[in-house]
């Protein structure tokens, strides 16, 4: 007689269930459009059109070098800040971190609205339709590329530094070969956490390049109105390139990966 | 005469409002193996870190080989430091982090061009240089092959290692070790012991080791500096500072002692534990001295045949020898044989006059242990003495009923609240009419010191506490009297911290 007791194994289930309908089901469904055409017959023209097009071409360019200038500006900007704050002896750093944090907290389309009303009222809305997109970008994400190199180098034991200077490195040598290599696990995932979302993140683009910047996520929006089956394929072909780059960022590696943003 | 290659003077180092070190001067001769040994937050820790450049003095000044470099920062001193958890880089590899310091470092070779000139370049170490260095220095601490390991797969003993490694291949003048091997299991910490002193004989360089462990220092040092308070206490050898401890402070903190008030009553005679002993340390006659007696030096003998005589009331075992308690008269001391004794057992003690140490006194004034009684007066020395009691409370009272009223308006019954009663050497005054004073005693000693006479009052109860004061006027040896002290001169203090909460408790 065994008594009926839940064993690991049985409380898996809603989850791989959740997995099944939400993640690799939807999944598939995109691969079956992207790979059909409207007549659900199988397809490769989705793949060619898409290729043969120079401005769709042009579009994820743009989106990623978008994302690219949004991902180093963020990190020129935050890695400093992090740095400071992390090695300070300051006893209320923590609020100073939560006001770089804060804004995170308020939905980010009002905080984006209201960089537009700015704009507008400077009067450089639909002037430099690039230069705002990144700003309102790196304005949304900044505090995700402070967070994680912060958390990663307050781990830095101080006798670390203690110890180069001892070996006879200067200030330099002390952040190149301490503070850089050991936060690096923080950069990377502040680069993760920034750099795919800046490149769907067509609301910035939309409401501040005063909707003269296509960036991939608005293209995919846009053929989900009228052609599934394209949408489908830019969907898949965007996919890809997350995929590779966080393989090259090397997110997958099993290590310590602090995230991070646990405020 | 040996060089010194550092030396503090006058050092002094706040941290915030907190006095670490105080006034701290000392030198290292060259090559030695100096121990910096003292209790925790003793400042030796402090001390090490102004050496290696971490801390800077608040005044003061670190000479190293007679240069000034209190304000040099420490990748600019000759100064390798083996730090207490090791701080060895995580990302890097064994090679890598032995490696660390000679990537940052810079030589000055010499050349010589075509036309015979000779020219200096500062240069840094070729790689294979650096490769020689790191393989020499692995065979020094025994890791020959482990140059690829990651230093997350060492044990403790190899991360320790790994760390000496890395401090000695840039060949300092001084190695700093903080702790070195405080992580480390005891019989690991043995070895380690021996290896160090191994090493620092195959180095020839100066070694400033920090320690709170007395049998590390003892068994590892040429010289021992020990630290309290941020005060140096003693500077000597092993063995000088284990059989002429400096204060009680020494005597205490390194081996185990029995430590006794005593009084000079002659020519090399002191008479502690109400027996005159016969001791090698010259002192002035009736002077007031601290007695130091190690429990080994103490022989157990017949009672008939012993200087002193008391009755066994503990005996505990520790391995090579018995630890036996005595209690003879009011004093507890404690004895090490070999051989056991009874509880309960009467025996007599002797002790060589060799084993006997004298030192002057931490504290030069009358303290006593001291109760208060139901009237606010407190006794003291067979005596009973006015006091002024609301001195125990900052802001209290007593009120009608002789309850002491605090600040915040409790009441308190003092009665029987043990209590550490200070007397300066000048507030005593003594009258032939005995009913004057609080307590009565002879006089035992009576020493003219210039411009003033110095006395002792011995009481007659059986405290047996001596008064020490100076006096104006001249009076006989013997004489009875009483002593007097003006109620204001009484300093108080409650002797147990928690002796407040007690008090509270009672109201």
């Amino acid at each position: 007689m065994k008594a009926p007791r839940f064993s690991r194994k049985t409380l898996c289930i809603p989850y791989a269930v959740f997995l099944l309908f939400f993640v690799i089901a939807p999944m598939l469904i995109i691969l079956a459009y992207a790979f059909t055409d409207r007549e659900m017959h199988f397809s490769v023209m989705n793949f060619v059109r898409f290729f043969s097009d120079p401005s769709k071409l042009s579009t994820i360019v743009y989106s990623i070098v978008i994302a690219l200038i949004t991902t180093v500006v963020c990190l020129l900007i935050a890695f400093p800040v992090a740095y400071i704050l992390a090695r300070s002896k300051m006893k209320k750093k923590f609020v100073i971190v939560m006001l770089f944090v804060l804004p995170m907290w308020i939905n980010f389309v009002l905080r984006i609205n209201a960089i537009r009303e700015l704009f507008n009222w400077i009067g450089i809305l639909g002037q430099a339709n690039y230069f705002n997109t990144v700003f309102g970008m790196v304005y949304d994400f900044l505090p995700f590329m402070i967070l994680p190199p912060y958390t990663t180098m307050l781990k830095i034991d101080d006798s670390l530094y203690e110890a180069c200077s001892d070996l006879g490195g200067n200030g330099f040598t002390s952040f190149a070969r301490i503070t850089l290599p050991l936060s690096k696990p923080g950069i990377l995932s502040g680069v993760t956490m920034v750099f795919l979302p800046s490149m769907t993140n067509y609301v910035v683009s939309d409401m501040l390049g005063n909707s003269k910047v296509t960036i991939i996520g608005k293209f995919i929006y846009e053929y989900f109105e009228s052609d599934w089956h394209m949408g489908s394929m830019v969907a898949l072909i965007l996919l890809i390139v997350v995929f590779v780059s966080t393989l090259l960022s090397g997110g997958f590696k099993s290590e310590e990966n602090v995230r991070g943003a646990n405020l | 005469m040996a060089e010194h290659i550092i030396e503090l003077k006058d050092v002094t180092k706040y941290y915030d409002d907190n006095l670490v070190l105080d006034h701290v001067s000392f030198y290292v001769n060259k090559g030695e193996f100096i121990t910096f040994l003292g209790p925790s937050g003793c400042g030796k820790t402090t001390t090490l870190r102004m050496i290696a450049g971490f801390d800077l003095p608040t005044s003061g000044q670190i000479l190293l080989n007679g240069k000034d470099i209190s304000l040099l920062p420490p990748n600019r001193r000759p100064v390798n430091t083996v730090f207490q958890r090791y701080a060895l880089f995580p990302h890097l590899n064994v090679f890598e982090n032995i490696a660390f310091g000679l990537k940052c470092k810079k030589v000055v070779n010499t050349y010589r061009n075509e036309k015979g000139e000779e020219y200096t370049k500062k240069e840094r170490l070729t790689k294979k240089e650096i490769a020689e260095k790191v393989r020499r220095v692995l065979e020094l601490v025994d890791l020959e092959g482990f140059e690829k390991r990651s230093i997350a797969t060492l044990s403790g003993g190899q991360q320790q290692r790994v760390a000496i490694a890395r401090a000695v291949v840039n060949e300092p003048e001084i190695l700093l070790l903080d702790e070195p091997l405080g992580a480390l299991d005891l019989k690991m910490r043995k070895e380690m012991q021996i290896e160090l002193k191994e090493m620092h004989k195959r180095l020839g360089i100066t070694f400033i080791y920090v320690t709170h462990d007395q049998e590390e220092a003892l068994t590892m040092s040429d010289t021992i500096v020990v630290m309290a308070d941020g005060v140096v206490q003693q500077i000597g050898t092993p063995i000088g500072i284990y059989n002429e401890p400096a204060n009680t402070f020494v005597a205490d903190f390194i081996g185990e002692s029995n430590i006794f008030n005593g009084t000079v009553v002659g020519e090399r005679k002191v008479r502690f534990c109400g027996h005159d002993f016969a001791c090698v340390d010259d002192f002035e006659k009736n002077e007031i001295v601290d007695v130091v007696v190690r429990p080994e030096d103490l022989v157990m003998c017949p009672p008939e045949k012993g200087a002193l005589r008391g009755k066994v009331i503990s005996v505990v075992f520790k391995g090579i020898h018995y630890e036996i308690t005595v209690q003879v008269g009011k004093f507890e001391v404690v004895v090490q044989s070999t051989e056991k004794r009874a509880e309960g057992e009467e025996i007599g003690l002797n002790v060589a006059p060799d084993e006997i140490h004298l030192m002057k006194p931490r504290y030069t004034k009358n303290v006593y242990d001291g109760v208060i009684t139901k009237r606010n007066t407190v006794k003291f020395a067979d005596g009973e003495f006015e006091c002024d009691v609301t001195q125990l409370y900052p802001g209290s009272h007593v009120d009608e009923e002789d309850y002491l009223v605090t600040a915040s308006g409790e009441k308190i019954d003092l009665t029987d609240t043990e209590v550490t009663v200070e007397v300066g050497l000048r507030d005593i005054t003594i009258s032939d009419d005995a009913e004057a004073g609080g307590a009565t005693g002879h006089i035992i000693s009576i020493i003219y010191k210039g411009d003033h006479y110095r006395l002792i009052v011995r009481t007659d109860g059986d405290e047996e506490e001596d008064f020490v004061f100076a006096c104006e006027d001249l009076w006989n040896e013997n004489d009875y009297v009483s002593v007097i002290i003006p109620k204001e001169k009484i300093k108080l203090s409650l002797k147990h911290a928690d002796e407040k909460h007690r008090g509270e408790d009672k109201k």
